[in-house]
């Protein structure tokens, strides 16, 4: 995403329009996050316009056009990566009266401008600067499998997409050896023509392959023999650069478990998810020691945030960015409220992307989670803690975090 | 005047039908009526003794179906057409008209009674006639058509299709002809007055209604044999010479066949009708047969043919009578079944059946399963599951016992071991028994469940050959939720106890304890490699059961022997090696047999997991699995869950022999009709339709925890089936032998506390409150419990 030239970053203030032009398919995804309810979106448009003779005959034309719409919703379509804007017209033109609806489909290569209802919140210019960022590197393609399923997914700094699941039975043992091998031949030949189908792969990019046991290894295998049997260097090269990993299941949450494994934090220590991640796992490991530093939930993070518990030296706030997506502003701004609050102590706020692995861990506990700097226990309300953790743990602990 | 004044009034639209239903029947020959083939043609060549030779299998196995398995006719058969064929009278028979011939044919080469009383009789139109059956007819003969069944003395001009095809036609016509049928009746009811005083003094007529009833019986209560509440219907029952050993093949149809083949054991009444006979009848006539045979056991055979048409109208008394017979028939028809009015619907809906001739469901026997599980004298059955850490000998130890119990003979290990030297992995082979995947050989390692079965004197075990790596826990899960015990499988060579007891000997004792396995044979395997060392033997046994009994197991359900997998010591033979003298306690398999499976869940509704899905030429869609509770038949109606597809069992089969019915704790296959392979998958549940599985995406469960709960991403594993899914909450922390409450919304559940939590999984699967699951997460087993 650009920001048009006449703007820098540091310049927007609250009541700024920001004009964006989108040049990637994760852009949109970007906007997605940056448009919300409430705002006023300026974009091309193209609309169908009837128009009536004065003999009667109606004549059906596409106009394009320039609309300015107040958003009523947006949809996002994260397999084709395509946002959806609805709202009513604010500014009449000659085809359109104030107050029609339309529905804006953003598109590549075609600028938008954004006003924020209430301004530019600290968490929307987070979003924004990370949006403008240049810095990106390329998507990495994990496809985590066990016998009989596969999934290819494409993990980008903010998302992971799921491109595809592969299916397909493979014969138990019951049946002779050979209908089991000529199963497991099939379930790869599957495999591997969806990847070549939904993945691109003409830029080199680095390839994950998981598994239990020895499938992933096998499809690695069964890569190389084809692409020499098919003579495709490209095949060739792919199945040569790709990195086996160990995981438990061939589901999507092993994604977790795969951006732990040594490998990957090898080549892509530096990468976003993997640091969403890795915080979640130092989440996890306070919970289980359960020594009152660690809490999830609305409620108990907001008083411990109120009380100054999410502070510096370890303190982390961990919210879920649908959080700030398509919620009614007074529930968006108590949140950002929250963000800056932490902020403010010391804190460090993390708004983890919902469409990661580490975002759907964060949201089975509420979405809401908070690392505190000293331990509090009393924050679940109903009962009292049976606290085993004490003093020095918050010492000890201080300095894990971050 | 000849045939083709049959032909000339043949009805066609009848002859279409029978001919589609005839394909019908015959393109499915089913598992059962292949049984009695087999075991028919073995009772043939036992008969034929050394003439045998002179037949082929094909032609016993022909004329089985033929004379419906009816061993003795078909020895008959055999006999006259292959070994002793009759010169020249067989083919002027033929030719000639039959009814003429019985009068005046030359004495044909004489058969000589074979097998029975009866054959007298067959023999008689051949030789020496007596006069009072000279003139005899059979009334309700099918002129077109001719005899069925076939006695040895009456030979057919009918081919093997037509006699079928007419019985069926009989069938199919019986309540469409409703007009033909009762004039004709009344023929019959009118004629077989005369007849009365005549039965009395002829045994053979009343040996032929013997004959109808045992037929029927035998239909009715199929290969099992039932204990009859009906003694009066006992009473009936002459004994007969003829008895066929198998049982025909069930159905209705084949019943009226049977009957009708029953009917020609009576030798003299056995005449082809001549062709004046079929001119006088029509074809309409035949029409009446399968009604008669329903109505009475009146013996209007002996009726003479030209008395029939002066009865051409039923006269008032005639209906009457006829209405009451038939009346009375039905239920003498019913009583041999064991449920009178569901047999009644399945004889109705049977007919219909027939008219369906793309494909007929299958049918169902309507038997009481559980009284027939009761009944049956069958070895008990049990299954086992073999489970420890990995390369603690598992699979080896399961092929040294199938060896040496003879399931595998020493050849096959021979060139499995051949092959397994040339990969260099030699100590392998005995596993290659059980693993025959070519990455298992290719690894060394259990991939996937091994199923395997062997009969001691008293039980039937299947094996589980569990796999024991960590990554493959969810195969071994499948395995432990099929087995009644299990065998924990030790290593006891130095270290790999030790890390075992870290690795999966502890996670699969856990596992199988909250499958619901409490029965536990602790195998201390590989102490060979140790000297037989007593001290190292009581070392493992004394941290085994520490850990098994803090995991649950009650100490009387643990037992602990030395074994060596390898060379078999103390698997089926007590050891030999005098090292290991100081073990005086039974061997595996003498401890097997003593453990005693766990209850079966015999009455509740239906359920079983499939565990794998195949095709066989039985059926497209094959499934096996155990049935976790309930029973079926064949016939049956199921709902395969969660695709809610309906299917029908074709058949069945429970280890390997095909079987009429399966009752819980049982591993069985169906063959399934009725469905398309994409509804059935490995880990669905097959319910009764009455009384279906739900299927649940959220569920809640008290769960044991053995690593730390929160709200989390986890597997859900069911036996086969596993989905991917998350724990939404924790609803509440419980104490551990009360089930009270201890605290409400805990945000944690610590291992070994028992808490209840809500379960979301990404789709719907069949689950139902009682079942065992097992969470897992990131590879480890973090929870085992029972639904809510």
């Amino acid at each position: 995403m650009r920001l048009s030239k006449k703007q820098t970053l540091e310049a927007i203030d609250a009541d700024t329009g920001v004009a964006l032009m989108p040049t990637e398919p994760e852009d949109m995804w970007h906007a997605h996050n940056l448009i919300a309810i409430g705002d006023i979106v300026k974009a091309h448009a193209i609309r169908k316009v009837n128009t009536e003779s004065v003999t009667g005959s109606v004549k059906t034309e596409r106009v394009h056009t320039d609309l300015v719409v107040n958003v009523t919703s947006t949809f996002f379509d994260p397999a084709a990566s395509s946002l959806h804007v609805s709202g009513t017209v604010t500014n009449e033109n000659a085809y359109v009266n104030i107050g029609q609806y339309h529905t804006l489909d953003l598109e590549l290569n075609r600028p938008f401008t954004i006003w924020k209802q209430d301004g530019w919140d600290s968490v929307a210019l987070q979003t924004l600067r990370e949006a403008v960022d240049d810095e990106k590197a390329d998507a990495t393609v994990a496809i985590v499998m066990h016998e009989g399923l596969a999934n290819i997914c494409l993990i980008t700094d903010f998302q992971t997409i799921i491109k595809q699941r592969v299916e397909s039975s493979i014969p138990k043992k019951r049946s002779s050896a050979k209908d089991t091998a000529g199963g497991l031949a099939a379930f790869y030949e599957k495999t591997l023509a969806t990847l070549i189908r939904t993945v691109d792969m003409n830029n080199p990019r680095p390839m994950l392959l998981a598994s239990p046991g020895f499938v992933a290894q096998d499809f690695r295998a069964y890569m190389q023999s084809e692409g020499a049997r098919r003579a495709d260097k490209r095949l060739q090269r792919v199945a040569k650069n790709a990195v086996v990993v160990h995981s438990s299941t061939g589901y999507v949450h092993s994604l977790n478990e795969i951006l732990k494994s040594p490998e990957v934090q090898a080549t892509m220590r530096d990468k976003r998810f993997t640091n969403e991640s890795r915080l979640m796992d130092q989440f996890y490991d306070r919970l289980r020691k359960d020594d009152g530093r660690a809490w999830y939930g609305v409620k108990p993070v907001e008083k411990a945030v109120a009380e100054g518990a999410v502070g510096p030296g370890g303190g982390v706030l961990l919210i879920n960015n649908s959080f700030f997506r398509s919620l009614d502003v007074p529930t968006r701004k108590k949140y950002v409220a929250l963000v800056d609050k932490v902020k403010e102590d010391g804190g460090e706020a993390k708004v983890l992307s919902s469409d990661h692995e580490s975002g759907q861990r964060l949201d089975t506990l509420g979405g809401i989670a908070c690392i505190l700097t000293y331990p509090v226990f009393d924050l679940d309300e109903d009962e009292d803690e049976e606290g085993e953790g004490d003093a020095e743990g918050a010492a000890g602990g201080a300095a894990a975090v971050i | 005047m000849s045939r083709h004044q049959a032909v000339r009034n043949m009805d066609w639209h009848d002859a279409l039908d029978e001919d589609q239903a005839y394909d019908s029947q015959e393109d499915e020959l089913s598992a059962e009526d292949r049984a009695y083939l087999t075991q028919g043609t073995l009772d043939v060549q036992a008969a034929l003794g050394v003439e045998a030779s002179k037949v082929t299998v094909a032609q016993i196995e022909e004329s089985l179906w033929y004379y419906y398995f009816d061993t003795n006719k078909t020895v008959d058969y055999l006999v006259k057409k292959f070994i002793n064929p009759p010169q020249k009278a067989a083919p002027a028979v033929k030719k000639s008209d039959g009814y003429l011939l019985q009068k005046d044919c030359p004495a044909a080469a004489p058969i000589k009674p074979r097998q029975s009383f009866s054959h007298l009789f067959k023999d008689l139109p051949w030789g020496n006639i007596p006069k009072d059956r000279e003139t005899v007819f059979i009334a309700p003969q099918m002129p077109r058509m001719g005899l069925l069944g076939g006695s040895s003395s009456a030979p057919s001009k009918m081919s093997k299709l037509q006699q079928l095809a007419a019985a069926r036609k009989k069938k199919a016509d019986e309540r469409a002809a409703q007009e033909k049928f009762e004039e004709t009746r009344t023929q019959m009811t009118e004629l077989s007055v005369k007849e009365e005083s005549r039965t009395k003094e002829n045994i053979p007529i009343a040996g032929q209604f013997g004959k109808r009833l045992k037929t029927s019986e035998l239909t009715a209560e199929g290969r099992k044999p039932l204990t009859f509440d009906d003694p009066e219907r006992l009473g009936h029952r002459q004994p007969s010479p003829q008895e066929p050993p198998q049982s025909p093949p069930q159905g209705l149809e084949t019943k009226s066949i049977a009957v009708a083949g029953a009917e020609d054991t009576v030798a003299v009444e056995k005449a082809e009708p001549s062709a004046f006979a079929q001119t006088l009848f029509g074809p309409g006539l035949d029409r009446s047969i399968p009604k008669l045979q329903d109505l009475s056991p009146m013996p209007y055979t002996g009726l003479p043919p030209s008395a029939l048409e002066a009865f051409s109208k039923p006269s008032p008394d005639d209906v009457v009578l006829a209405a009451q017979a038939k009346a009375g028939k039905k239920t003498a028809v019913v009583q041999p079944k064991k449920k009178g009015a569901s047999s009644a619907d399945a004889v109705t809906s049977d007919i219909k059946g027939l008219k369906l001739e793309d494909a007929p469901l299958p049918k169902s026997r309507n038997l009481d399963v559980l009284l027939e599980f009761e009944n049956s004298k069958s070895k008990k059955t049990a299954s086992f599951v073999v489970v420890g850490h990995v390369d603690a000998g598992k699979s080896t130890m399961m092929g040294r016992l199938l060896l040496d119990l003879g399931v595998v003979d020493q050849r096959t290990v021979d060139k499995l071991r051949q092959e397994a030297t040339n990969i260099g992995k030699s100590s392998f082979a005995l596993a290659w028994v059980l693993d025959q995947r070519s990455e298992e050989r290719a690894r060394g390692v259990t991939i996937d469940i091994a199923t395997n079965r062997f009969e001691t004197d008293t039980t039937a075990f299947t094996i589980l050959d569990a796999p024991g790596h960590r990554d493959f826990i969810p195969n071994m899960i499948a395995g432990a939720s099929q087995a009644d015990f299990a065998i924990l499988v030790i290593d006891a060579s130095t270290g790999a106890f030790e890390s075992g007891l870290k690795g999966q000997t502890r996670e699969h004792s856990l596992l199988i304890r909250s499958m619901g396995v409490s029965r536990i044979l602790v195998a201390v395997n590989k102490l060979d490699m140790v000297g037989w060392s007593q001290e190292r033997f009581d070392e493992i046994k004394n941290q085994v059961s520490g850990f098994l009994s803090a995991t649950g197991f009650q100490v009387k359900n643990i037992t602990f022997i030395p074994v060596s997998g390898l060379h078999g010591d103390n698997l089926v033979r007590k050891s030999t090696d005098p090292a290991a003298a100081w073990y005086t306690g039974a061997t595996l398999v003498d401890e097997l047999e003593n453990s005693e499976p766990s209850v079966r869940a015999l009455a509740k509704p239906l359920r079983m997991t499939i565990s794998e899905v195949f095709r066989t030429p039985q059926s497209q869609v094959s499934v096996s699995g155990r049935l976790d509770a309930g029973s079926l038949q064949m016939g049956d109606a199921l709902l395969i869950q969660p695709s809610g597809e309906k299917a029908y069992v074709k058949s069945l089969q429970v280890d390997e022999a095909p079987v009429d019915w399966a009752v819980a704790g049982q591993n069985a296959v169906l063959h399934l009709s009725n469905i398309d392979p994409i509804h059935v998958r490995v880990g669905d549940i097959i319910c009764d339709p009455t009384k279906p599985i739900q299927c649940l995406d959220t569920f809640s469960m008290k769960a044991l925890a053995f690593e730390f709960l929160m709200p989390m991403q986890v597997d859900v594993h069911r036996g086969r089936m596993h989905a991917a899914g998350r724990i939404e909450e924790l609803t509440a922390l419980l104490d551990k032998v009360t089930g009270a409450v201890v605290k409400k919304k805990p945000k944690i559940a610590k291992p070994a506390t028992v808490a209840r939590i809500v379960v979301k999984l990404g789709s719907k699967v069949p689950l139902e409150a009682g079942q065992r699951v097992v969470l897992r997460s990131g590879g480890e087993t973090v929870a085992a419990g029972l639904l809510e």
